[in-house]
């Protein structure tokens, strides 16, 4: 309790010293107005909004670079092989993984995610086989698993929430049989905000020598991350959730798991020697890595993570952690309103509903304020059946956002209260 | 635009007090319509006379749009034919989702406080929920449940 004191006041600290509104300029799509009123972004969760230095990096790669990497002797391809392997070092140091061997590029969490359950799950997995995933799963994070199930046999077993929206204790060792193969976990909920104790968990399946997947995309705009010190087995990340943009993401897998595995997809660059009796692959990561990739893409992933080590991850951790404490004080204030999603750990995400008002219409009036939440199911089904709504208004944050910000969403929640009085 | 275009008082008086909100027992057909974008959910319940609609009621849960919507259906649809359903079904189409209403909305009568849902695209499919619910009964009486995405 007392550790957890001392760390809470440590981030206070920090978080006093951390200009948001300075941070927010380097955002132009955040200095427009939006119904002729100053635009109030509160749907990181969807997609976060990009910086002028990852807007630069993309477009300064087609004016100077472009070109395909990983074939071309002249110059340019050798710039552009550069930046693009300079961008996987990047992704390595953002999250302490031990070599770019470990960082596979990939669309985005959703595909990392496939690729895991493709080739991994797909080559050892047999019926019966169990897949532990948690009732707070984005569909992608479920999907891909039961795809896997109807090819295999294998079955999915699912830690259900408590109503504060946190993992039930003791779920862990409650599921785990000897047939238990793989855990697949988020650590950060989109639609709850929920961190999950993954240390825990993955201590807990490792004990039953069984691998672990954390879908960090909700994790990796909030916290730092360190796959290393979690210890986990697999990470999946996108970039544009991290202000980098859309079409890249990262899997992050070990060594040793990553060898092991067959290629899922085929083609260009994953080959090493392709004759018609026998194909040698790629080494990692570029046997996974079928074809031209988003060069552009990771060229501007690598530029948001300068940009956020820039400011640092602890500092953004430590004001996030005090905005939605604010977010979360004033928001219960509101008449009638309710948050869905009150687990003590918590990232980046309001989600909540109003008596009375349904989120859609919420989502459509305070659009008219100028502030832009998300209002739906998020992708998370299981978790509104879970907590009997059928969606939820979601406000989530991101660094650049401010206590004004929150004020406005309260304000324009209040305007849905006149619409309906 | 304002938002009382949107949601007009019409709009939020059958919100409040959806009318047809029931169950009708000994319906001669039923069927679910769901948009799963936003959750709305209805069940249609209609009971045929022959070529006539005798009765229709909805239960469900929706947005302030599509609860409204479908509350103003079943208002202005009880009694009517099957024939005549269906060219309502094409009236609210047009208003709904055509840019440039020319036709007049005297016929439409009170269903047309809808129009304002024209300017806010991602609103269109809460509206129309019902109507495609309508017409799907009508036409398929056996069809899987509707669904706008
Ligand atoms: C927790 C979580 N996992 C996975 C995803 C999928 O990310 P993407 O659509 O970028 O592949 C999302 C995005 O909404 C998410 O919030």
């Amino acid at each position: 309790m007392s550790a957890r004191h001392d760390r809470l006041r440590k981030l206070a600290a920090v978080a006093a010293g951390f200009d948001a509104l300075r941070w927010r300029r380097d955002f132009p799509v955040l200095w427009q107005r939006v119904h002729g009123k100053p635009l109030v972004y509160l749907d990181n969760a969807a997609t976060s909004q990009k910086p002028q230095v990852v807007i630069d990096a993309i477009s300064g790669y087609y004016r100077k670079l472009n070109s395909n990497v990983h074939r071309g002797v002249h110059h340019l391809s050798e710039l552009a092989t550069e930046a693009f392997e300079g961008a996987r070092e990047k992704a390595r140091h953002f999250i302490h993984a031990a070599t770019v061997r470990e960082i596979v590029f990939v669309r985005g969490a959703t595909e990392a995610i496939n690729l895991v359950a493709q080739s991994y799950g797909r080559s050892r997995f047999k019926a019966g086989d169990e897949i532990i995933l948690s009732e707070m799963e984005h569909h992608s994070n479920i999907v891909p698993w039961q795809l896997l199930c109807e090819q295999t046999g294998a079955v999915l077993r699912v830690i259900p929430i408590t109503d504060a929206g946190e993992l039930e204790p003791g779920a862990c060792e409650k599921l785990f049989t000897s047939r238990t193969r793989f855990l697949a976990l988020a650590h950060v909920s989109n639609a709850l905000g929920t961190i999950n104790p993954v240390k825990d968990m993955i201590a807990c399946a490792h004990e039953h020598n069984v691998p672990v997947l954390l879908d960090g995309a909700q994790a990796v705009p909030h916290l730092p991350v360190d796959v290393h010190e979690l210890g986990c087995d697999f990470y999946a990340f996108s970039g544009h959730k991290m202000f980098g943009p859309t079409g890249i993401g990262v899997l992050y897998g070990r060594e040793a798991l990553l060898q092991d595995m067959p290629p899922w997809q085929g083609g260009g660059d994953m080959i090493r020697v392709v004759r018609f009796d026998k194909t040698f692959y790629n080494d990692l990561p570029y046997k996974f890595e079928a074809g031209t990739p988003d060069i552009a893409g990771a060229i501007g992933l690598g530029a948001a993570v300068d940009y956020l080590e820039h400011i640092g991850m602890p500092a953004i951790e430590a004001y996030e952690r005090q905005l939605l404490a604010y977010g979360t004080e004033q928001l219960q204030r509101v008449k009638g309103l309710k948050l869905v999603g009150t687990a003590r750990e918590k990232a980046g995400v309001l989600s909540f509903s109003v008596d009375g008002i349904h989120p859609h219409d919420l989502g459509t009036i305070v659009d008219r304020e100028g502030v832009a939440i998300r209002t739906g199911h998020h992708c998370a089904m299981p978790v509104m059946e879970r907590f009997h709504v059928p969606a939820t208004a979601r406000a989530s944050l991101a660094f650049y956002n401010t206590r004004e910000d929150l004020d406005a969403l309260v304000r324009a929640v209040g305007k849905a209260h006149q619409v309906f009085l | 635009m304002d938002l009382k275009d949107l949601y007009q008082d019409v709009i939020v008086d059958h919100n409040r007090s959806p009318r047809n909100f029931r169950r009708i027992a000994d319906a001669s057909r039923t069927l679910e319509g769901f948009n799963p974008l936003c959750g709305d959910k209805l069940t249609l319940y209609l009971k045929l006379d022959g070529d006539r609609i005798s009765d229709l009621s909805f239960e469900g849960s929706g947005c302030a749009i599509s609860v409204a919507s479908a509350s103003l259906m079943t208002e202005r649809v009880k009694g009517k034919t099957v024939r005549e359903a269906e060219h309502l079904f094409d009236r609210m189409h047009d208003l709904l989702t055509r840019d440039n209403v020319n036709a007049d909305l005297e016929p439409l009568g009170k269903l047309a406080v809808l129009s304002g849902v024209r300017e806010y695209p991602s609103r269109v499919k809460c509206a129309t929920l019902c109507w495609h619910t309508l017409k799907n009964v009508l036409e398929h009486p056996g069809n899987p449940p509707v669904s706008t995405e």
